[in-house]
């Protein structure tokens, strides 16, 4: 079936400051397609995304052409004329409005409405709800939503002014399995309602399942657009990088012998029941589970940040009682957050300040000062074991990319030589390239002898990356798996049953 | 309908009710004359100058921002408008729009300041503040004003009644002018494109430049707003008054933001209500009045309501707290 072309864009770059972000590009959307777009960071998405919706110009030569007619001028507020809405990252809304304002907050800004009519606001709302088959409380605040709802809300926001192109840029990263099935049936309601999604995203085995067809954009160039059916991720990742991508299992022994972390019935009321597992020096242990089958809660418990009911915890031979974190670091254990951006890191403060952070009473000196020379050959050597690009220790951290910063939060633990390093979903938000940045160091901390929980809802970061895979559902351990017996959708389907 | 509005009684509303009640009832028994009419209506007239000033704060921080200007607007508002009615005469309406003018010319002038530089309105609006008021003590040399014709004197008034007691009540110019300014900016703020969208603003300020919203627009809209009711409230002041003192209004300023505050407005923007910050004033009234009635020194004063700002700040910080703590565990 050919389907006409919704939006055509021809020979397309953009440079800034000198340099090119975009080079000669052409791209087109299908009426009614789902396309994902997809490349690294610095690979050119946001910047095409922003000239498909007005916001930058492209360079003297490129054309935009949308439903055939070529559009030379094109403004954000002529963008969304034209039926294309972007939702963004960070969803854009009104935290402190209620749900149906939200959805009809372009009823406020109909030119010569001074009034406002609640009624049609409601109407607005429900009417796009029901239009996408979901629902929500009209009057809650979307404050009071979570990030899934929120979601739909931007969705929502997007289809009530008769959208006809709805750009998503990173919409998943941070949902967990099930509300991005949940995102994924709104998806394919749009393509029947003929509305065209692109899909901007950085987990590939997502992009495979949603998308007709996929673009992939490396530094700035187009790679090519493939059928999504002649694509698997291996090969995805592959354009995305230009790099083969290891995918074989970890082969490198343990000590079977030493457990430095055992946990015998362990549980917490609401949280997990009656966990018992064994930690080895120098194994890398996965965890997996859906959000809310206790994963968290348990690392949070083995960092002492919430404290279990009954149970025991044993490490290195010693039995402890966790209470707080202090606790926790004292006796050997490091804790890598899920969410790096607010947990791990001081955002605006330089690089150098976040690698000490966990180690300030090692480099004092005898006034109880921080020692200066101690403090840079410290630096130093974190950044340089890590391999973190920075340009100057004395930089923000906001200022490196995610894969960056993800390595400052790994070095930071690092500097306390702690025996147990528990990781909670440490690739969140961070693409291919970087992935396997993250998973050489975890190896080669495991190498080193530390003992490694591995907790992730994508299978095939577990299954490529571990020595044995525990499941948990409903606050249990509910499965053991060893990754050379078992496989990526054996795994899954028993992660996701129930 | 309603964003914020909708639930009436909000947790930190419903908690400084029941401060303002359990205070009464304290004063009422302790006092001779907290509870009579007479103290009623003159602390309502008193606190209306602080009332509507407070109205107008409570747009501001809605917008996400802040003015700490408006008192020094208020008194380049009412001098310029006694000064007019003293040596040329005129009436209720020469005065009303005289200063909402003058008010208006100087809140857009903080508008045009806090879009334009990008830098965070308290500093624009204390720069602003020791201009207005320095310019204003240069040319006048801080002169007093005080023959006001009779018909400012006398004022005006609706619905005289006697009471019990003999005396007659009445709602005088400044209830009324507080009632109005009340009802407008409830209206305003509930029922118009140009209220949601200064909610919204005030709520995401990134969100509502890509929506397209006019920015500039809404801050010429908010910050003239708070200068027009700054210029009403001059009036009213100056009416109660019959002075005008141009060092009696300046280092008022913290006192109305506290109000406003207390009423459950957020500094960070797009959260507040009318009924809140009804309670705020409110709350601060009883207090300085019961504290006059009770004989306490005038310095004392300060203190309490700086301790009543917290204790009431620490409640709703910790039922923050306890709410957080719910939502945690129906997470897991």
């Amino acid at each position: 079936m050919k389907r006409n072309n919704l939006l055509e864009l021809r020979n397309i770059s953009k440079r800034f400051h000198g340099v090119q972000a975009l080079k000669q590009v052409d791209f087109n959307l299908r009426v009614g397609e789902v396309h994902c777009l997809v490349g690294e960071n610095g690979s050119g998405k946001s910047t095409l995304i922003k000239i498909i919706s007005g916001v930058y110009t492209p360079e003297p030569g490129g054309e935009i052409a949308i439903d055939g007619v070529p559009q030379p001028h094109l403004t954000p507020a002529g963008s969304i004329q034209l039926g294309i809405q972007v939702i963004y990252q960070d969803q854009s809304l009104f935290p402190n409005l209620a749900v149906a304002e939200n959805i009809g907050i372009s009823q406020h800004l109909e030119p010569g409405r001074r009034l406002v009519n609640w009624k049609r606001i409601r109407e607005m709302a429900r009417e796009t709800m029901s239009k996408i088959g979901v629902s929500l409380d009209l009057d809650r605040l979307v404050e009071q939503l979570s990030i899934a709802d929120r979601q739909i809300v931007a969705i929502c926001r997007a289809m009530a002014t008769d959208a006809r192109l709805v750009i998503m840029d990173e919409p998943t990263s941070s949902l967990t399995r099930q509300e991005v099935d949940a995102l994924f049936k709104v998806v394919r309601d749009l393509q029947d309602k003929k509305i065209t999604t692109v899909f901007v995203s950085h987990r590939l085995s997502e992009v495979m399942e949603i998308a007709e067809r996929v673009t992939i954009l490396r530094d700035g160039v187009k790679v090519g657009t493939y059928d999504a059916g002649e694509m698997d991720d291996r090969r995805l990742a592959y354009l995305m990088t230009g790099q083969e991508i290891d995918y074989s299992t970890v082969t490198e022994d343990f000590n079977r012998e030493k457990a430095v972390l055992e946990v015998n019935n362990l549980s917490k009321k609401g949280n997990y029941r009656d966990i018992s597992f064994r930690l080895h020096e120098g194994e890398i242990l996965g965890i997996t589970g859906l959000l809310g089958s206790g994963r968290t809660e348990l690392a949070l418990s083995l960092f002492g940040m919430n404290p279990a009911d009954t149970g025991q915890i044993v490490v290195d031979g010693e039995t402890v009682h966790l209470t707080s974190n202090q606790e926790a670091i004292a006796r050997g254990i490091g804790y890598l957050p899920e969410d790096r951006l607010t947990l791990g890191l001081v955002m605006d403060q330089p690089v150098s300040g976040n690698l000490i952070l966990t180690i300030l009473d090692k480099l004092l000196n005898r006034v109880r000062f921080i020692d200066g020379e101690k403090r840079r050959s410290r630096v130093t050597r974190s950044i340089d074991d890590l391999s973190i690009r920075v340009s100057d220790p004395e930089d923000p951290v906001n200022a490196l990319s995610g894969g960056n910063q993800q390595r400052v939060v790994l070095a930071k633990w690092l500097a306390t030589r702690p025996k147990v390093l528990l990781l909670d979903s440490p690739t969140v938000g961070v693409d291919v390239a970087a992935k396997t940045g993250i998973y050489d160091i975890v190896k080669r901390l495991a190498a080193h002898r530390m003992g490694i929980i591995l907790i992730s809802d994508e299978v095939p970061e577990v299954l490529h990356n571990c020595h044995r895979i525990l499941s948990m559902r409903k606050g249990r351990l509910v499965g053991e798996y060893f990754p050379h017996q078992t496989s990526e959708k054996v795994l899954s389907q028993k992660i996701n049953e129930g | 309908m309603k964003g914020k509005t909708g639930s009436f009684l909000k947790g930190s509303e419903f908690y400084l009710l029941l401060v303002i009640a359990g205070l009464s009832a304290v004063l009422t028994f302790t006092t001779e004359n907290f509870f009579s009419l007479e103290n009623l209506f003159d602390v309502l007239v008193s606190y209306s100058f602080v009332g509507i000033l407070a109205v107008g704060l409570l747009v501001v921080l809605i917008s996400g921002g802040i003015d700490i200007s408006f008192t020094a607007t208020a008194t380049v508002a009412q001098y310029v408008m006694a000064t007019v009615i003293t040596q040329h005469g005129g009436g209720w309406g020469t005065a009303f729009l005289l200063a909402s003018a003058i008010g208006i010319a100087l809140g857009i002038l903080n508008a045009v300041l806090v879009h334009h530089l990008r830098v965070h309105s308290i500093i624009i609006t204390i720069a602003t503040l020791n201009v207005f008021y320095g310019v204003l003590i240069f040319v006048t040399r801080g002169k007093w004003i005080y023959n006001f014709p009779d018909w400012f004197a006398s004022g005006f008034s609706l619905f005289d009644f006697s009471a019990n007691d003999g005396a007659v009540y009445s709602l005088s110019l400044p209830i009324l002018v507080l009632l109005v300014v009340l009802a407008m900016t409830g209206f305003l703020m509930n029922r118009t494109s140009v209220g949601r969208q200064i909610y919204a603003m005030g709520g995401n300020m990134d969100a509502a430049r890509r929506m397209g919203f006019r920015l500039f627009r809404l801050h010429l809209f908010v910050y003239g707003y708070m200068g027009f009711l700054a210029g009403i409230a001059a009036v009213v002041q100056a009416q109660i008054v019959q002075t005008v003192a141009p060092n009696s209004i300046v280092g008022r300023e913290l006192e109305v933001v506290a109000a406003v505050v207390l009423g459950g407005a957020s500094l960070a923007g797009g959260m507040g209500t009318l009924f809140g910050t009804v309670l705020g004033v409110a709350l601060i009234a009883v207090m300085q009045n019961g504290l006059i009635l009770l004989g306490v020194s005038s310095y004392w004063h300060k203190v309490v309501i700086g301790l009543v700002i917290l204790m009431s700040v620490s409640i709703t910080a910790y039922n923050r707290k306890r709410e957080e703590r719910r939502h945690a565990e129906i997470d897991v």
